[in-house]
């Protein structure tokens, strides 16, 4: 219990944030946004953080699961859950096939396949005008709805968001404390040492990244349905960039951390949207800045530095007594 | 039915040169420091963008050229003093972030600046079109080609006959060997960067006044020069030269005969074919990795 007493708190405040404060910008309308980029970071983590290899291309899922249910939704009037499904089952084929080729693959290589594979997507989202609507996109995505409540409000939202987000929270939390999760930690720690101790490292960095598409996949058909709106701009280099950002932020293998880049990301451009020609620069200098000085990231940092002193504190207050 | 492939081939190589030169940057940098630099593009943009500006201030063309190889050199030489220096030892994942960190600054900066209108630089020489049989070659379009091999040449005779090429070559090899001889490895890291840079800057100036120029011009550029040194072999740096100019064929052949929407797409295309069949490139050796 003990271990998942960070995820109570966290829960808590997810719950109790929309009942004090149910009018609140920051909460119903950007607290959505936030919602999806922590699924987003946080299944971007598995495959990066936990597993130690390196995705450029992960707005290629989002933007497959987006564009799947708005395409069959808009153009063929399926029921948005089956196109939820169909989206799922999409991905799930396409990350198995890319998944042997790509995952052979190291560092500097692994990067430019993965970025390579998100570009191609994007440009095909951009290319495909008959079914995606270009450059312009589509819209009349119609609204999601759950055994006849329609969830037509930012509050509804918010709460079919948190739910998710809190699950995928929860599932990483637990794969960390698993057997596969152990396996990962080897495979991130040398591949060599741990296929010698009997890991089938092949199928864990496999399954790990099945896992964190189909999750990313899964953000990304929400995404469409509450938008209402699915454009190529939202799944290019540049947001894959992004989600690295978070990840990177919070602290690489940190499933809290992941979520605290999330947040932070999401919240910067908001706050700063006087100085919005400025975000760009911004993001490269936070980019750079973490690697260079706190290459273990902002939240474990902090996390870190504030477990030490309370040590040393408790220490000489020993040696007092 | 010739005359197409012609045209095709002339625009392909032009262009290929521009990837041939980032190219060879990436291999230089990776060679001496290994690091994968994702902002080379960036300093293809940095050049192009800064000789815009110059040229807005009344300076005359070749001085222009200068001064923005020098603007850009600058850059490079920031880039490793005040990120890469810093980061020493550092995983290949930290490395990458770090220098697409770079990317993103350099773009941010460039945006303030210079603002999101496209820019064109003028033509070298005169812009009026050279006829081979049906198919037509601007004079920039041999300026492109001539220039690229002739800094090519050079930058391979720096290697091969100069001392400062030898000795960044040592690094390469054995970082703790070339020191142990007396090589100041610091410097010659420096040095690669400044190279690398004023590379960048060459295939910017090159190509602005055909290709035009922005502020966000440089990811594409600086991916496909990427894509070119792992076509040719990370590593080989006339690999490199290769990869770009076989890319650019490729790329303008693809977009002639097959479709222009999806021209990016298929240099991507090979890129991930090369990866998945053949990792060690076109011309690289295979190496085993040490544990």
């Amino acid at each position: 219990m003990k271990r998942l007493t960070g995820f109570f708190v966290f829960a808590a405040l997810v719950i109790s944030l929309p009942v004090l404060m149910p009018n609140n910008y920051f909460v119903t309308v950007v607290g959505v946004t936030i919602g999806l980029h922590i699924i987003l970071a946080v299944s971007l983590n598995l495959f990066m953080g936990f597993a130690g290899q390196i995705s450029l291309g992960h707005a290629a899922f989002f933007g497959m699961g987006a564009y799947t249910s708005a395409i069959l939704t808009t153009h063929y009037g399926v029921n948005p859950w089956l196109a939820i499904v169909v989206a799922l089952f999409l991905v799930a084929v396409v990350a198995n096939v890319i998944a042997r080729p790509i995952l052979k693959l190291k560092g500097h290589y692994l990067a430019m396949a993965t970025l390579g594979f998100g570009i191609i997507i994007n440009i095909i989202m951009v290319q495909e005008v008959q079914f995606t609507g270009g450059p312009d996109g589509m819209s009349g995505v119609p609204p999601l709805s759950l055994f006849g409540w329609e969830i037509d409000s930012d509050l509804k939202w918010y709460v079919v968001i948190a739910v998710v987000m809190l699950f995928s929270v929860l599932v990483s939390l637990n794969i960390v404390e698993s057997r596969a999760g152990r396996a990962l930690k080897a495979v991130h720690g040398s591949e060599i040492a741990a296929q010698t101790m009997g890991v089938d490292t092949v199928k864990t960095k496999n399954q790990v990244f099945v896992l964190s598409a189909l999750l990313t996949c899964f953000a990304g058909s929400l995404f469409a349905h509450q938008q209402a709106f699915v454009s190529p701009v939202s799944f290019n280099f540049f947001f894959s960039i992004e989600l690295v950002t978070m990840v990177v932020l919070g602290g690489l293998g940190s499933t809290f951390g992941a979520v605290f880049g999330a947040i932070v990301i999401t919240l910067l451009p908001e706050l700063l949207v006087v100085f919005e020609d400025y975000e760009v620069l911004i993001f490269g200098a936070i980019l750079m800045s973490i690697m260079i000085f706190l290459p273990q990231g902002l939240f474990v940092g902090i996390a870190q530095w504030l477990r030490n002193a309370v040590i040393k504190r408790s220490a000489r207050a020993g040696q007092e007594a | 039915m010739f005359d197409q492939l012609l045209q095709f081939l002339i625009t392909g190589i032009t262009v290929g040169s521009t990837y041939a030169l980032v190219g060879l940057g990436f291999a230089i940098i990776y060679n001496a420091s290994d690091v994968v630099n994702f902002a080379q593009g960036e300093f293809v943009m940095v050049g192009a963008m800064s000789a815009v500006w110059y040229l807005g201030v009344g300076l005359p063309l070749p001085v222009v050229l200068v001064f923005s190889v020098l603007t850009t050199v600058v850059v490079g030489l920031a880039l490793y003093k005040l990120a890469i220096e810093h980061a020493r030892g550092a995983s290949v994942v930290t490395t990458i972030i770090i220098t697409i960190g770079a990317a993103i600054f350099l773009r941010g900066a460039a945006l303030l600046v210079w603002g999101k209108d496209i820019y064109a630089l003028p033509h070298f020489s005169s812009e009026t079109p050279i006829r081979i049989g049906a198919a037509t070659m601007l004079p920039q379009n041999i300026w492109v080609m001539v220039v690229t091999a002739l800094v090519v040449y050079l930058v391979r005779h720096f290697f091969d006959k100069t001392l400062m090429g030898k000795a960044i070559l040592g690094c390469a090899c054995n970082r703790t060997a070339a020191h142990l001889v007396g090589i100041n490895v610091p410097l010659m890291l420096l040095t690669s960067y400044g190279i690398a840079a004023l590379l960048g800057a060459v295939a910017g100036l090159l190509i602005a006044p055909i290709a035009f120029t922005s502020y966000d011009a440089g990811i594409m550029l600086g991916l496909k020069g990427f894509s070119a040194a792992i076509l040719g072999g990370m590593g080989s740096s006339m690999g490199a030269v290769a990869g770009g100019v076989l890319l650019g064929v490729l790329e303008s052949l693809g977009a002639g005969y097959i479709s222009s929407g999806y021209k990016d797409a298929m240099a991507f295309m090979i890129i991930l074919l090369v990866l998945f069949f053949k990792p060690s490139g076109l011309f690289g050796r295979k190496s085993a990795e040490r544990v």
